[in-house]
């Protein structure tokens, strides 16, 4: 391996494309060119659509040229291993009902990598297929999408694996990051705000990480969908307001780890439906319309060390089982005491309360929240639970905030 | 009506009443504050005492200071004075001097625990621009009863049902009438139904400040923009406004037509 | 001075002014009598505005009292029952109504007269009832106003007070004062009023000098006057 890298190094030849070079176009460069070699891009601005690139070479931008398509359709496509595109600014992807037409499109490569480049006016904007091994680094993707029917997704992986995507910056598309049939994907420190739809959307993958990302008043967060063995780590999950908003969506999800992440004024800061053994700890809801929101059979998960503050309902819950373990949160609705001062409440804090069923029942009760008649029936409802899951309750709710 | 005012004020400033209700919101505030040492945590619970405790004050020491100062008013009433700016000079000297109150009994512990540091400013003055604007309507509600009730002890009894049913029972009702009717769109009337009730609307100020993430997951085109945009704000305080001038305009009406 | 047009009022479906007609001139000294609940202090009230009738028109000075409260400047008030806030203090209480009325010209004088300079810290609600009707005789005099309206002034008083009180009255009369006053002490009523005006049910009963009522029922003093008119309505 390391052989045939300075092989091939050795053979590398640079190729320069600006106007007045021989190369006046980055298709000519790409046609002139062997594998292993070097395209430098000089400033400028370059119209051209359906670049080719088929070979495993380089192509580097020389401060920041434009690739402009002129919404003619896609614009780079990659079918080959190896190729790394580096600092172009792409604009202009044309928009189709029938195409998924893409800014760089990539095909079954592996071994690429996409760097520091800046995507704007697009339809998708990285399209990865069938591809594996690669690293999306450094990126700007800013699109204008209005509608979720004639707008693409950001970086949209499908069939793929092993793919490093850190540190870009998404907004205005329609799903920010999406992963279909992606496994062992590390999403990491990547923005996504205010998206069409989801900040970072999962389907039907598994083995995935991704962790220290912000997602911020997208139509939704994050959407895990029937996928197995996600870990998430250290995420921010902000403002995501509206109608079935939320900032983390689990459904048809098993074994997840949600870890160290913080939730903050969304309407619903993760909503559940049909997710087993999920461990959520050291997790921070805080200002949160519903902090979590269960519907549907969910079993075996575990609330451990997570903190509640001021959130409208800590807990929503539409059934009366309970089989998921809530212990040692803190809790700021607690109202108990602590008389042996071992820092963990004497008596249980119950965390559904019967308004939060009203409302689940008749929305409009919404405006009664904090009225005293809704707090003497929540108090009597605490006191001899008819309505909430008897059991559902945390044993040794917290004083203080972690 | 200000030397009116003045020494309503004059005198209420030597009722110890005024002290009780002040050490009484210093006193909360401190024990807030001491127990939970979280300045926005403290606010959030202060308002939820305020919203019900207030109206109830208001109403009390209005109608309790209406009646004990019925000498007071009779003097007055032989005097060149108008009877419109004597009834006001009152209702105004009671209600300044009670807002000032809960200004001063519950700013000072806030003050001191640092609230010009802090972020929670805004939402502090929320809670005292809905104390005063409680303890306003409320205090021209007791003028009303009072007034029209010669009789102290009807008169109390009338001051706490108005807060009881106001406070509890209003909600109550309404709560029931919106589960009754919830196959049919209720946005607009569930709107409607907070804008009647002063308690309800003041609860609607803090609401929009501290849940508007929750109020945002309602589907309802109207609610969407009464509390997504700023008209939410601005029609709650004017509303606030309507129900502080209607019953001064109904006590004053009221006034003049009185014997004494 | 004052007129009072068919003026009634009811309180609480009672009947007690039923079409009353009163006029005072400038300078009369004027009793209103009749028996409890005839209705003098109604009648007072009514000339200040406290009570509101439900028909009639009263005029002071030939401007109706309802339209404005400024004709009330030219009345001085002595109430039947001394209720002052009970928070205040003598001395406060007089500078109050200085300063919402103005132009007291013989405050120093009067309290000199009755002796009120000890009582003047205390508060109102500690004073003895005579002292109160005093203080009460204090505010009612210590503005120069041409009408003075007396509700019982001398209740509560001792003798010594009383001849005070007497020459007060006699000194106001010399200015040419138009004086109302109700009481119950006949003597009293004899020696500082030249006009009666006698209320029964609501209705004037009589009006007319001492000397005519006198005269009118064969009675030497006003007492037995007044016991004629009962007997007669009541017998």
């Amino acid at each position: 391996m390391a052989f045939l890298f300075v092989f091939q190094n050795a053979e590398a030849k640079t190729i320069d494309v600006c106007k007045e070079c021989n190369s006046t176009t980055i298709q000519k460069g790409i046609d002139k060119s062997s594998a292993g070699d070097t395209i430098r891009i000089a400033s400028g601005i370059y119209y051209e659509h359906n670049i080719l690139i088929d070979k495993p070479i380089t192509v580097v931008g020389i401060d920041m040229p434009t690739v402009d398509g002129e919404e003619q359709g896609g614009i780079f496509s990659i079918s080959a291993d190896g190729v790394s595109l580096i600092g172009l600014k792409v604009i202009n992807v044309g928009v189709s009902f029938t195409s998924d037409f893409a800014a760089v499109y990539l095909s079954r490569c592996s071994d690429f990598t996409l760097k520091n480049l800046v995507l704007e006016d697009l339809f998708f904007g990285f399209l990865i297929e069938k591809s594996s091994n690669g690293l999306v680094e450094g990126n700007k993707i800013i699109g204008e999408a209005k509608d979720e029917y004639n707008s693409g997704n950001g970086i949209h992986l499908w069939y793929s694996n092993n793919i490093k995507i850190y540190n870009n910056h998404i907004e205005g598309v329609r799903d920010g990051i999406y992963l279909e049939f992606a496994d062992t994907i590390d999403v990491k420190r990547n923005v996504s705000k205010n998206n069409l739809r989801y900040g970072l959307h999962f389907m039907f993958s598994n083995n995935d990480e991704y962790s220290e990302n912000i997602f911020q008043n997208n139509g939704a967060g994050v959407a895990v969908m029937f996928s197995k063995h996600i870990r998430m780590y250290k995420n921010e999950f902000r403002d995501n307001w509206g109608t079935a908003s939320f900032g983390l969506l689990l459904k048809e999800i098993n074994d997840l780890e949600v870890i160290d992440n913080t939730f903050s004024n969304n309407t619903i800061a993760i909503s559940v439906e049909g997710a087993n053994r999920v461990n959520y700890r050291s997790n921070t809801f805080s200002s949160n319309g519903w902090a979590i929101k269960v519907r549907g059979a969910c079993y075996s998960n575990r609330f451990q060390a997570n903190e509640f503050l001021n959130n409208s309902f800590d807990l929503s819950y539409n059934s009366r089982i309970n089989d998921n373990l809530f212990e040692g949160n803190y809790w700021s609705q607690y109202s108990g005491y602590d008389l042996d001062r071992d820092g963990v409440g004497d008596v249980p804090y119950r965390p559904v309360k019967l308004f939060s069923y009203i409302v689940n029942r008749t929305p409009e009760a919404i405006v009664l929240l904090r009225s005293l008649f809704i707090d003497i029936i929540d108090f009597s409802e605490k006191v001899s639970p008819v309505f909430t899951p008897d059991e559902l309750k945390d044993e040794k709710p917290l004083m203080k905030p972690l | 009506m200000l030397k009116v005012l003045k020494y309503s004020f004059y005198d209420l400033g030597r009722s110890r009443w005024s002290y009780i209700y002040f050490c009484f919101y210093l006193a909360l505030g401190f024990v807030l504050l001491f127990l939970n040492n979280d300045l926005s945590k403290a606010i959030i619970t202060l308002m939820n005492v305020i919203i019900v405790l207030v109206p109830l004050i208001g109403t009390i020491f209005g109608v309790m200071y209406y009646y004990n100062s019925v000498e007071f008013t009779e003097l007055l009433l032989a005097q060149p004075i108008k009877r419109r700016n004597i009834f006001l000079g009152q209702y105004l000297g009671i209600s300044i001097s009670l807002s000032l109150s809960l200004l001063l009994g519950i700013g000072i512990p806030f003050m001191i625990y640092g609230l010009l540091k802090s972020a929670a400013i805004f939402d502090f003055f929320l809670l005292l621009l809905t104390g005063a604007f409680l303890t306003f309507i409320f205090v021209a509600l007791a003028f009303n009863i009072s007034l029209r009730n010669e009789n102290k002890i009807k008169g109390f009894g009338y001051a706490v049902l108005l807060w009881l049913f106001l406070a509890v029972i209003y909600d109550g009702i309404f709560l029931m009438s919106l589960m009754v009717f919830e196959d049919y769109p209720l946005d607009k009337f569930s709107l409607i139904g907070t804008l009647l009730n002063p308690i309800d609307l003041s609860r609607t100020l803090i609401l929009l400040k501290l849940d508007i993430s929750a109020l945002m997951g309602y589907t309802g085109a109207v609610f969407k923009n009464f509390f997504g945009t700023s008209s939410g704000m601005i029609i709650s305080i004017v509303s606030l406004f309507l129900w502080i001038i209607f019953p001064v305009f109904a006590f004053v009406l009221k006034a003049r037509t009185k014997d004494f | 001075m004052i007129k009072v047009e068919g003026v009634k009022k009811q309180f609480n479906k009672n009947p007690v002014l039923i079409g009353l007609d009163v006029e005072i001139k400038e300078g009369d000294v004027v009793a209103i009598l009749g028996p409890n609940g005839s209705g003098k202090t109604t009648l007072i009230k009514s000339i200040l505005g406290m009570v509101v009738p439900d028909s009639g028109i009263i005029t002071v000075k030939g401007e109706s009292n309802r339209k404005d409260s400024s004709y009330r400047n030219q009345i001085d008030y002595l109430p039947q029952i001394a209720n002052f806030p009970a928070n205040l203090k003598v001395a406060e209480l007089l500078k109050m109504i200085n300063d919402i009325r103005g132009g007291s010209v013989r405050e120093k004088e009067l309290i000199a007269t009755f002796g009120i300079e000890p009582f003047l810290n205390k508060k109102l609600s500690k004073l003895s009832g005579g002292t109160k009707q005093k203080v009460n005789i204090v505010l009612a005099f210590m503005f120069d106003s041409p009408i003075l309206i007396l509700d019982e002034p001398t209740t509560g008083l001792d003798p010594l007070a009383l001849i005070k009180l007497k020459v007060l009255i006699e000194e106001e009369k010399a200015k040419g004062k138009t004086i109302l006053i109700t009481s119950h002490i006949m003597s009293f009523v004899e020696e500082v009023a030249n006009r009666i005006i006698f209320l029964l049910e609501g209705k004037t009963y009589f009006n007319g000098s001492l000397e005519e009522i006198k005269s009118q029922t064969k009675q030497a003093d006003l007492e037995h006057a007044i016991a004629t008119f009962l007997e007669k309505e009541y017998a």
